[in-house]
Order: C-alpha cells, then structure tokens, then sequence
C-alpha cells in the first residue's frame, strides 16, 4: 500500500479523474503556474495544459460563477479557492446559484461542480485566514459537505465529489497537507453520507472530523492507557450525515462527546447533538458534551491561538468527567 | 431607423411587432392576475422595454444562451417560451415552466437555451460569462446574451464577470436595459456614469450605446456584438436605454416619479413606433388589429390553462433538492 500526502491524495484523485473525463477543469488562484498555493495541483498544468488548469485572477464571486455558469452546460468544474475564508465573496453564488439552481429548474440544471480548497484553524494567521465553515455551507439545502481528514479518504470522497450531480463544499485543511497516510493502490471511492470508526471503543464515543481528529485519535490512546475505551468516529461527510453510522456507535457506548473545530454557536456538532437526543435519547448515561472552537475570532499569539481551539489535554480532561 | 421599404423588411417588422405585442398582453394578463391575487410574490413587469428583449434575442440562433434577470417573461416570451406554461408558473401550478419551483424570477428552459431568469442582482452576470466560457471550451460556436439592468452594474459580479470575459475573450454579449431606476433609485444618484457602457472601455472590450425604442435597430447593433463574440473578438458592453412603464415590481407605486415623465416616455413606446411604421409602409390597421385579436386569444388561453392547472402535489416538496446521480 502507498503512504501519499495528504496533498498528493487530492492531486492523484483529480488527476486520475480528468484523465476519464474531458468535461473536467480545475480553475482557481495559482492553480497553474504556481502549481497551487498548497502545490495540491502540482504537475497538473504540465499535464493538462492551460484549457484545463485553469489561474484565475483574484475573483472568488467571478469565477465561483464562472463555475457554476459552465456547470448549468454539462462541463464538470473543479474550483478551488485558495483557502475557504476567500469563499465568502462568492458566498452568494454557492448559496444562491449553485445550491438553488437545480430546484429552481426543476430539474432542467444540475449544477455538478466542486468547491474545495483549504480550510480550518492553523499556522498563527489571525482572525480572516483561520477559521471552519463547515457549519455554514451544510446548513443550505442543495449543497453536500465534506471535510476528510485522512489520505486515502481525501482521496476516495473527492473522487466520489467529482463524479457526484450536486455542488459540492469539500474543505480540507491545510494543516493536513503534508500528513502522511496509506492510501490502497488502484481506484476506489468513498461513498459520501457514510462515516467511519476511527478508533473501536466501548465507553465513550468521541464524534468529530477533519483536522479535530488530530487532538482527538491521540487523546483517545492516552485515555485507553488509564483503561478508557474511547470509540472515535470521523463524519467525514458532514452533508449527507451519517445518521446510522452516529447511532449505532452512541448505542453502543451510551456517551457522546463531539468535537469541533468551528465555533459553538450554531455549529455543526449542536445538530448532531440534536439527532442523538432525538433518536437514541434512551440511550443517554449522561448529557451530550461538544469541545469547539472558543467563541471569539482566531487570535494572534501562539498562546491565545492554542487556548482557544480543542486540544487533548481539553478532551482528556472532558472525558474523564464523563466516566466518572 | 427609418420605416421598413421593403415587403422583406416590413414582414420582418410584423414579425418583431407580433413577439412585442405578445409580451405586451401577456404582461397586462399577469398585472390583473396579480391584483386578483393568483400570482404571488414579486411581479416584475417589462411593459415599455419589449423593443430591447425583443430586439436582441431576434439577433440571436437556436444554438445561442439567454441569461435573464429578474424581470424575464419579456425575455422569455421572446425566446419563444410557452405562453401557457409562463402563466402556469406564474400561478404556481404544476404544469408551469418548472413545475412551481420557480415562479415570476426563475424561468428555465434548457431545450430553448434560456438559461433562467435570476433574482440576485447582477450576480447572473458571472454565470454568464461562465456559460460563454463552456463555449470557449468546447468550440461550440455558441454566443452568450445577458441582460441585467443599469442597478446591476454597480455590483462586483458585473465587474468581475466582465473582466474574465475580457482577459479570456469569451463569447458574451452583455446587455444593460437601462430603465433609469433600480427600484426606487434614479440612476444618477447611483452610478458613477451617465453610460454604463463606458465602463467597457476600462476593461478594453468593445461597447455600444443605443436608445431601445426601435426594435429592428436594436437587432442590428447587437448582431454586430454577437458576430464579433462568435469571431472569438471577445466580450461586448452594451447599454440599450429604455424604460418601464410600471412600477419596478406589481408592489410599487412609482411615486418617485412624476407623470410628466413617464408620458414623456410612453410617446417613445416602442409598440406605436413599430405599429406607425408598419401603417405608414402600407399594412392596414385592421390587419394589426387581428394580429392583436389572435394575440389576445393566445394569452386569454394561457390564463385560462393556468387556472385550471393543477398544483403541483405535496410530494414533490423534496423532489429536485439534490439532481440524481445516474
């Protein structure tokens, strides 16, 4: 089995996916010449060529429409934004083009297009460069989520993205980009809406996804050493959401902690938190927790950055209240 | 532009002047139904603006893309959209041009490349120029018509749409019905120019500026647009001044404008400059009177469809959310 990149996972994903389909493009900021911001498009332009690999200039609302636009006629866009904070000046024609055009057709404009680009905290860059959306885009009928936080299922969803009808929001996080991961050889897809266990355990299920899953998995392996079995299951697919696959493990363990990397207010994790009390509240040993993101813009200094975003000593420390 | 000379020319008129009554009637169909309350939501009416929608799409081929704002049954009815499935839409009825999904703003036609009217204020702009880039791409040969109104051209879609049709020499005709007002507010108390077309010149693209009364003459000039964009010579800004006579929507009263000038404007009806024309090259009114007869019918029954349609059933409440994937 190859051990890719994080980076290299999306690239062999979308490469391998244009190489079957003429329809698709990759368009974006740096995209090209510059092999992208995140080089997560590097070598495609030597390969594909200027009609395919596409520099655009700084117009996120442009040439998110310009997307969709092309979409609405059967090509198959790629557009990524170089990180998904520049995705709220095209906020209005995701929302109000991408998401709404195939309802308001009835049917006569499928728009199958993929959004992506980095998203999520990292790297010291302050208040209008960290932060998740998530939470935002899976709150639109219309739009599917994604946010993987493994190699090879960055690579089996965004294969599954580029094939899939629908606009797709598939944010990856760029502290992830040089994380290393086996990734099976040959082609195969991960089915969007289905999550997956991470880690097996039988007291305590952590839910969480993308980058959070880095303070999570290593928390759940120190709790295991003081003999907490910690069950982690990775959304993955935030919309469709997993509604099983999150029963079936809080069935198992009767505890639910989920953990987030956007803010708590209205966040993803308060639906999830939603759905379990509705459907499996007799199932319940003790009140759904949620770790987030503090509810403040991301800070500056490398402390206050840390202090305000989940950590595993925050898991560790919430965990062991629930088991008590 | 004169009066038509020839028989050519002037059956070519009729022809314009048939597509303009019909949006004329059709329009004053819906005002009614509107104040009967069967038509909801906002109702934008094009009523004044027929020459330009009229105008431009007869420029056009079958292979060609409309994008439409806001205000589309002209452009719609242009195309040659169904008159009975419009109105149905309007009602919100089954049997409309997308099942009641859509109502006054939305229309789509994908057999006719009518490529929706949009409810966002010039962000249909981009797609556009996305439509035309699909073209580029596959060497279709197919041009792209937009048309947004001058309150459109001050927002970022209509700049950064632009500015990739330029760079990327795209296929696109973009039109600004100029009707003076957006919504309530005149235009020189919100652009910076008296000629939105002059904005072509800062992204070095070709641009046109005409008074929208005379059909024909709007045909010509944005032909001249749409073969330069199917050359590959790029994008053209068009500014076509007209206006409306109603309200900016069913909902609007028009107080901030006096009657003065609308009367003023309504002498400019393109309706009777293309009716006049057609008299004084020898049509007899009572020929134009039947066409308007045949006309009425046409939209009389397009009523009486939508009234007696069908909503559409609950169960499709869901239905078109995500398309399938197949």
């Amino acid at each position: 089995m190859a051990v890719l990149t994080y980076r290299e996972a999306l690239n062999r994903a979308m490469t391998e996916e244009m190489e079957k389909d003429p329809n698709i493009f990759l368009m974006g900021e740096e995209v090209g010449h510059y092999e992208g911001a995140y080089k997560v498009s590097q070598g495609m332009l030597a390969k594909f060529g200027e009609k395919r690999v596409i520099d655009t200039p700084i117009s996120e609302n442009g040439f998110a429409g310009v997307g969709i636009g092309a979409a609405m006629v059967g090509l198959r866009p790629i557009i990524e934004f170089m990180t998904w904070n520049f995705s709220l000046v095209a906020i209005d024609q995701i929302i109000n083009s991408a998401a709404k055009m195939n309802y308001m057709s009835a049917g006569q404009f499928p728009i199958p297009i993929v959004f992506r680009g980095a998203g999520g905290a990292g790297g010291r860059l302050a208040a209008q460069h960290s932060q998740s959306f998530e939470s935002w885009y899976a709150h639109i009928p219309g739009l599917k989520v994604l946010a993987p936080y493994t190699p090879a299922d960055a690579y089996g969803l965004l294969k599954t993205s580029i094939r899939d009808n629908n606009p797709t929001i598939f944010i990856e996080s760029e502290v992830l980009y040089g994380s290393k991961g086996e990734v099976p050889e040959g082609e195969f897809l991960i089915p969007m809406g289905k999550s997956d266990i991470k880690r097996e355990g039988t007291q305590l299920t952590i839910i969480s996804w993308s980058r959070a899953l880095m303070y999570v998995l290593p928390a759940a392996e120190k709790l295991a050493k003081e003999g907490i079995s910690v069950e982690v299951l990775d959304l993955r697919s935030i919309r469709p959401l997993d509604e099983e696959g999150i029963l079936a493990s809080v069935r198992k363990t009767n505890k639910v902690l989920i953990v987030e990397e956007g803010w708590n207010v209205a966040g993803f994790g308060a639906q999830v938190a939603y759905l379990i009390q509705k459907e499996a509240f007799d199932y319940l040993d003790s009140p759904i927790e949620r770790i987030t993101q503090e509810d403040v813009p991301m800070p500056y200094a490398a402390n206050l950055e840390k202090s305000s975003l989940p950590s595993e000593e925050k898991i560790i420390k919430k965990v062991r209240e629930m088991i008590q | 532009m004169s009066q038509p000379k020839t028989k050519k020319e002037t059956e070519d008129l009729l022809e314009l002047y048939r597509q303009m009554l019909l949006i004329r009637r059709f329009e004053e169909a819906s005002a009614k139904a509107y104040s009967m309350g069967k038509i909801g939501g906002f109702c934008h009416l094009y009523i004044g603006q027929e020459a330009v929608g009229v105008g431009a799409i007869s420029a056009l081929e079958q292979k060609d893309y409309i994008v439409s704002t806001y205000r589309d049954h002209g452009h719609a009815l242009a195309r040659g959209l169904e008159p009975k499935s419009l109105m149905a839409e309007l009602y919100g009825k089954k049997t409309g041009i997308v099942s009641g999904n859509g109502g006054s703003m939305h229309f789509f036609d994908k057999k006719k490349n009518f490529m929706g009217g949009h409810g966002i204020v010039g962000g249909h702009i981009s797609l556009a120029a996305g439509i035309a880039y699909a073209s580029k791409y596959r060497e279709d040969g197919a041009v792209t018509l937009c048309f947004f109104g001058e309150g459109a051209a001050n927002i970022g879609s209509f700049h950064e749409g632009m500015n990739l049709a330029a760079i990327w020499k795209l296929p696109l005709v973009m039109i600004c019905e100029n009707n003076h007002y957006a919504m309530g507010t005149p235009e020189y108390r919100a652009l910076s120019v008296k000629d939105v077309s002059v904005r072509a010149t800062a992204y070095d693209i070709a641009r046109d500026h005409i008074e929208g009364d005379e059909v024909r003459k709007v045909r010509d000039h944005v032909k001249v647009a749409v073969e330069r964009a199917r050359r590959g010579e790029g994008p053209t800004l068009m500014e076509i001044s007209t206006y409306r006579f109603r309200g900016h929507s069913m909902s609007d009263p028009a107080k901030y404008r006096t009657k003065e000038e609308l009367d003023k404007y309504k002498q400019g009806d393109p309706l009777i400059k293309a009716e006049k024309d057609l008299l004084s090259a020898g049509w007899a009114q009572e020929e134009l009177t039947k066409m308007d007869e045949t006309i009425l019918k046409t939209v009389e029954e397009s009523v009486d469809f939508a009234e007696k349609s069908e909503e559409p059933p609950l169960g499709w409440l869901y239905k078109h959310v995500y398309a399938e994937n197949v």
